[in-house]
């Protein structure tokens, strides 16, 4: 398997790289998952110009590192592998994600973590719109995301468990500020925490006071998030601005709609 | 405040024959009959009453009726009972109204107006006694041509083909989720299925690891709240079905209170216990045929192309045309759910209004994937309100390969169709996760009834083919000139594509 397909490489025992230009997604699976299945533990992959899906369906461990801009639904109903983006994600990013990392040097599109059981996402950059959409918990899983910029409407959407975290470090003062409405908007479940000022809060949230618990797991969080990137901010910075939690109004959103 | 709303029912009872032996009192979920230890009498409320017979069929005197309250608003007929009483209920509680199972509005029934053919005396019919005939049914893409390789006397099939469903009979059970049902339920559709060499479908909630034995006969279902949606849950299933709406609520998401939601349901869907399990009306990464397709080929990557995924629509206006993009967005199954499908609760409104029926729904979407050049790409199941072996029959003649019976098994079972299933108190232990009552089902006696009635229903269909002359259902698939219409105008003959009878 030295050079399967003239595209595959293989140093040591587990680990390969594959130059993925041209490559159908199908192709690029079909081999993601023929690595992962003979021990392969490590792959880089390169020249990746939108391929989908990258990283579903794998049943071992697997650390895919990829150059370029995968496509839509990365990592998507993943299950503990890891996944490291040079570069931009798009749309779906870790869609019904059960276990796992996804961890995007760049920019994340629209929906990320959508239906997310467990696992990490974090972003440096900026994430689009509904991140962490119906993102749910459950016994030992609690999902995290973690956006280093800002987000666009509706985070939160639908939200019934896990962390969400957005630092707004991307805001430049005076511009570049998108507006987040409709923060929570159908939430029951979960927390978002926001550093900075919340101008838009759905109905079905509402907005907190942080406590000590509070600052003390997103300052966990901050580390962890700045193990990955670097900031060039240092945890004190960031955690010396006032963070807004956002959590549920009920459980039971619609417990009274119906007679 | 006082409620103004009459009985709907009156439950009498023959004080002579009545033996006080209490079974009505235990039987009664909804707290109608109660015994008065000081008259030595039971006493009925009738007012809470739903008429789900549970305590006439269990009275061992036979000393209980039910029956219609006759005391009836003046009579009216634009103003009926059914609307003053629901204002009445809404000016009480300002809520949307609820009700469980399907539409129940008189001439939406289009299956009553067709008839079948027989043939006589040139044409002669075959016995089904004597000869077998075929109605084992493939769900999912066929290849347009299949191409051979002849090596010396061996032939091989070349063609390579996709993934298809077998089923024995053109019969599976619909989608009903663990959560709406209890799991006695499930388990006896999925002995059932196993038995009679079909499929159930576990719904959107997931499927309780104690049926995954049965995992080769059942059907996942992927919702927009993605309950209990895993790696393992994907790869068990024989087939995906992603749930983009269903006939009883077209256009509205499910939604189990959080009442129902008990440890063993948050623990199949994998949620916390208590909270509302909501799947919201849209898939929120789904605004487009090219969307879909993206959930498609995520599903179909996942498990690398080994299963056949299909997408379930209600039936609306517009079916045929969405029909046609599902076909290209890559479904090898297209499930098409009428005005008449069922539910555990959907909002009054919706279910009695929104939507079209099943017959027409069918023959216009057979018509447009045929005019397209690709109706082998997809199979079609036709569901909602699927009642007889005759209305299957019917429905793979207007162009559908196979049916989903939801309603029709539960019957099986015991449901006596009271649309009370959003209460949670099923009578019949059936739409109910109450852990006593769902006692009163026993799983090894409904999936006998369940699997008598598929068997009964096989039978009528083999002998309803054999009546047509034919000795394989894929004869009658889309055979239209095996149907004739009565009491129809030309518009409805023509959209089902069949003639006026006597033509």
């Amino acid at each position: 398997m030295n050079d399967i397909h003239g595209c595959v490489k293989r140093f040591e025992v587990d680990r390969a790289i594959i130059d993925a230009k041209g490559m159908h997604y199908f192709e690029l699976n079909a081999l993601l998952r023929e690595l992962s299945a003979d021990g392969i533990r490590d792959v880089e992959v390169y020249n990746v110009y939108g391929q989908r899906y990258i990283g579903t369906g794998l049943k071992t461990p697997l650390n895919i590192r990829i150059y370029g801009v995968p496509g839509n639904d990365l990592g998507a109903f993943m299950d503990g592998q890891r996944i490291f983006v040079y570069g931009n994600a798009q749309d779906g990013c870790g869609n019904t994600m059960n276990d796992g990392l996804i961890i995007v040097h760049g920019d994340s599109g629209d929906v990320a973590g959508y239906g997310m059981r467990g696992g990490k996402i974090f972003v440096k950059g900026d994430a689009g719109f509904r991140v962490g959409v119906h993102m749910k918990e459950y016994g030992g899983k609690r999902p995290t995301i973690i956006i280093g910029g800002n987000v666009g409407d509706f985070l939160g959407e639908y939200m019934s468990g896990g962390i969400i975290l957005v630092l707004n470090l991307s805001r430049k003062e005076g511009g570049g500020k998108r507006s987040m409405k409709f923060v929570g908007v159908g939430m029951h479940g979960g927390t978002i925490y926001i550093r900075g000022e919340v101008v838009h809060v759905a109905k079905e949230a509402r907005v907190v006071e942080t406590d000590e618990h509070d600052l003390r797991l997103i300052s966990e969080l901050v580390r962890d998030f700045s193990t990955c990137f670097s900031l060039g901010m240092s945890i004190d910075e960031i955690m010396s601005n006032e963070f807004v939690k956002v959590v549920p109004a009920s459980s039971r959103p619609y417990g009274k709609l119906y007679g | 405040m006082r409620r103004y709303l009459l009985p709907e029912y009156i439950v009498e009872r023959d004080d002579l024959k009545c033996t006080r032996c209490k079974i009505c009192v235990e039987q009664c979920t909804y707290g109608v009959h109660n015994y008065n230890a000081i008259k030595n009498m039971i006493e009925s409320r009738s007012e809470l009453c739903v008429d789900c017979l549970r305590c006439v069929l269990f009275c061992p005197v036979n000393a209980i009726t039910v029956r219609r309250n006759p005391n009836v608003y003046k009579e009216n007929y634009h103003w009926t009972y059914e609307f003053i009483t629901s204002i009445k209920r809404q000016a009480d509680t300002g809520s949307a109204l609820l009700s469980g199972m399907g539409c129940d509005k008189q001439n939406l029934t289009y299956w009553d107006k067709l008839l079948l053919n027989a043939c006589q005396v040139t044409n002669p019919p075959i016995d089904p006694i004597r000869e077998p005939i075929e109605i084992r049914t493939y769900l999912g893409g066929k290849p347009k041509m299949l191409e051979f390789e002849f090596n010396d006397e061996d032939i091989t099939l070349g063609t390579k083909l996709g993934p298809c469903l077998c089923a024995e009979t053109p019969i599976l059970f619909a989608a009903m989720s663990y959560g709406a049902l209890n799991l006695n339920v499930h388990e006896a559709l999925a002995r059932a299925a196993v038995d009679c060499g079909t499929y159930f479908n576990c719904g959107e909630g997931g499927l309780h690891p104690s049926l995954y034995k049965y995992s080769d006969h059942t059907i996942v279902q992927v919702a927009s709240g993605r309950f209990g949606v895993d790696l393992k849950y994907l790869s068990v299933g024989a087939a995906i079905e992603i749930k983009i709406g269903q006939g009883a609520k077209p256009g509205i998401g499910g939604h189990l209170p959080g009442e129902k939601v008990s440890d063993d349901i948050a623990m199949v869907r994998m949620i916390p216990a208590g909270t509302d399990a909501i799947s919201p009306a849209p898939h929120h990464d789904i605004y487009s045929i090219e969307d879909l397709r993206q959930l498609i080929y995520a599903l179909k990557e996942t498990v690398e192309y080994t299963k056949p995924v299909a997408v379930k629509i209600a039936a609306v206006h517009n079916s045929a045309a969405i029909a046609s993009g599902i076909v290209r967005a890559g479904a090898d199954i297209i499930v098409l759910d009428g005005v008449r499908g069922a539910t555990g609760a959907a909002p009054k409104a919706i279910r009695d209004n929104v939507g079209i029926p099943i017959e027409l729904a069918v023959a216009s979407v057979d018509q447009r994937l045929r005019d397209e050049g690709v109706r082998d790409e997809v199979s079609l199941i036709a569901s909602g309100g699927i009642r007889s072996s005759a209305d299957v029959v019917k429905a793979v003649a207007l162009g559908a390969d196979a049916v989903y019976i939801g309603t029709a098994a539960l019957i099986a079972m015991g449901c006596t169709l009271c649309q009370k299933c959003y209460t949670g108190k099923c009578p019949w232990g059936i739409a109910t996760t109450d852990p006593e009552i769902s006692k009163r089902l026993n799983p090894e006696d409904a999936y006998k009834r369940v699997v008598n009635l598929v068997k009964a229903w096989s039978i009528e269909i083999k002998e309803m083919l054999g009546a047509m002359g034919m000795d394989a259902i894929e004869s009658l698939r889309g055979n239209r000139e095996q149907l004739r219409g009565v009491g129809l105008t030309d518009r409805e003959l023509e959209i089902l594509g069949v003639k006026m009878a006597g033509e």
